[in-house]
């Protein structure tokens, strides 16, 4: 992509400014409402409150409405566009990111809920520059064809080797059968899983 | 999603009477119900009272050997207690075998007894469906109807359950422990889901107001005895065509006891007790099981493109009482 071009998402992000600039102005009178809230325990929201997420290590303060979903505050709202939206309703895995460790599917989380909690996703997998494990066994199976489920794979992936699943093909089968591949490319995916897990 | 307001509740309590006093309220525990439910346009609460951080999340054996399962405990972990994997394997096998991996890391207990039907109509809002809006008809009366009920459906319903985990729990006479306007009370597993009947809009008999807290059974011989069968149209990640769980106490070659449970049948999760009556004092022996299928499906009423059930529900109760009770399939 060259700089100067016009793209599809320069537009989507100027479009948004103008959003971002209003939730911004809002922030302190929201912010002075939730320290009430902390005492009445009255709702926030409808309107966007003042939500600080934990990304990849970094913390980020936001203003969204509580319905907006963790999948669309990391993609619209923080610019992590390498988890995607496929089917939007819990059925397909490219969405997947790891909350305090642990997989999940971002379409069916709320943001306001991961307060407090860690969210890492695929742009957080690296360290140091180097690829983690996954990633690079993912690379060295071609363990992809168009690459679009891809991130929620590994993010998967890395889920079931900290949940200490078992590697033999059958269970990398079933643990893995949240992440659909349209290309197809299951039997590279099981090699590059057990590969990273260290079973082959 | 409509907006709403959030609120997350700091104890079990305060969720409670936050639910009591908001007019359209509703609570969010792992997400995997009530979002979707949202997004589809199932669900327009006003309020959302998230429930997840309340202290619920732990399987615990009580002081008299009894199991207790916060409703806040995540699908995956109850599937991998080791507690709950060596008093009821039915149960962590349903689990294992229900959803995907993401899911069963989101999703809780109670929110899994709460799920509503995966009918394919009522999840279109463009059709119509008595459980969405009860008098304005069934689209699955005369529909598609290869997914639905053979047992307990009522001209105005004929949809199916589609919890794994509920069907387990029918084999260890658990009880649901609830939180209401009015104190804590319990309610027998077995009678907390209901059959469509005339009011399909409501899929169990909870009070408005009331929060589940947790479950709890008394591990025994036939718990620890018992498995769970699963068929599906494919290997992993689908709801159950037909699912069996199966629990017998067997001594000497004889049944003492029997448990049996339908899912993917009826619209709640099917305690088979005219197939019980029929193992009790019987040999574990495959004559046994395969007369005892067929005194259950006695009553069995398929719809126009699902009496393949009949057959896979009695091949499977036989598949799965062998399991447990040898005596060779």
């Amino acid at each position: 992509m060259q700089s100067g071009t016009f793209t599809r998402r320069r537009f989507v992000v100027g479009v948004a400014l103008p959003a971002v600039a209003f939730g911004v102005g809002l922030r302190p009178r929201l912010a002075d409402a939730r320290t009430v809230v902390a005492v009445v325990v009255a709702p926030r929201g409808p309107q966007p409150v003042a939500v600080t997420l934990a990304v990849n290590g970094t913390s980020h303060p936001l203003m969204i409405e509580p319905r907006v979903t963790l999948l669309d505050a990391l993609r619209e709202r923080l610019g992590l566009t390498g988890t995607k939206k496929g089917c939007d309703q819990g059925q397909c895995g490219a969405c997947t990111v790891l909350v305090d460790g642990r997989r999940v599917n971002s379409c069916l989380t709320l943001a306001i809920a991961c307060e407090g909690k860690h969210v890492t996703t695929i742009e957080g997998l690296a360290q140091n520059g180097a690829l983690h494990p996954m990633q690079q066994a993912f690379i060295d199976a071609d363990a992809f064809q168009c690459g679009y489920c891809t991130p929620g794979q590994i993010c998967s992936a890395v889920g079931l080797l900290n949940e200490k699943r078992s590697l033999d093909e059958d269970s990398v089968r079933e643990q893995m059968s949240g992440n659909i591949c349209r290309c197809g490319a299951y039997p590279h995916i099981v090699a590059a899983v057990r590969a990273a897990g260290g079973a082959a | 999603m409509r907006p709403f307001g959030y609120v997350r509740a700091r104890g079990a309590d305060e969720a409670q009477r936050l639910l009591a006093a908001t007019p359209h309220g509703a609570f969010l525990a792992g997400g995997t119900t009530q979002v979707d439910l949202m997004k589809i346009g199932l669900a327009a609460p006003t309020t959302i009272i998230d429930i997840g951080a309340l202290p619920l999340a732990h399987v615990e054996t009580l002081p008299g050997g009894a199991v207790r399962i916060g409703a806040l405990a995540k699908m995956n972990d109850v599937a991998d207690d080791p507690t709950m994997r060596a008093a009821a394997p039915a149960v962590t096998r349903s689990l294992a075998l229900s959803a995907s991996p993401q899911v069963r890391n989101m999703a809780t207990i109670g929110g899994n007894v709460m799920q509503r039907t995966r009918c394919v109509y009522f999840r279109d809002v463009s059709q119509v469906c008595n459980k969405r809006r009860n008098g304005e008809g069934c689209s699955a009366v005369g529909g598609d109807d290869r997914q639905m009920a053979i047992f307990g459906a009522s001209p105005r319903c004929i949809c199916v359950h589609p919890s794994d985990f509920a069907v387990a729990m029918l084999t260890t006479d658990a009880t649901i422990h609830l939180l209401g306007p009015h104190g804590r009370t319990t309610i027998p597993f077995g009678e907390f889901h209901r059959l469509p009947g005339e009011d399909p809009t409501r899929d169990t008999v909870i009070g408005p107001g009331e929060l589940i807290e947790a479950i709890t059974f008394t591990p025994s011989t036939l718990t620890r005895n018992a498995t769970y069968l699963k068929v599906r149209d494919r290997t992993s990640f689908a709801f159950a065509l037909v699912s069996v769980a199966a629990g017998l106490d067997v001594q000497h070659g004889t049944i003492r006891a029997a448990r049996l449970a339908l899912g993917g049948v009826a619209a709640r999760p099917w305690r088979a007790h005219a197939a019980e009556a029929a193992l009790v004092g019987k040999p574990a022996t495959r004559a046994t099981y395969l007369a005892a299928a067929e005194a259950e499906l006695q009553a069995a009423q398929p719809q126009r493109l699902n009496a393949f059930k009949t057959t896979l529900a009695r091949n499977a109760m036989v598949r799965a009482l062998a399991l447990v009770g040898g005596g060779a399939a």
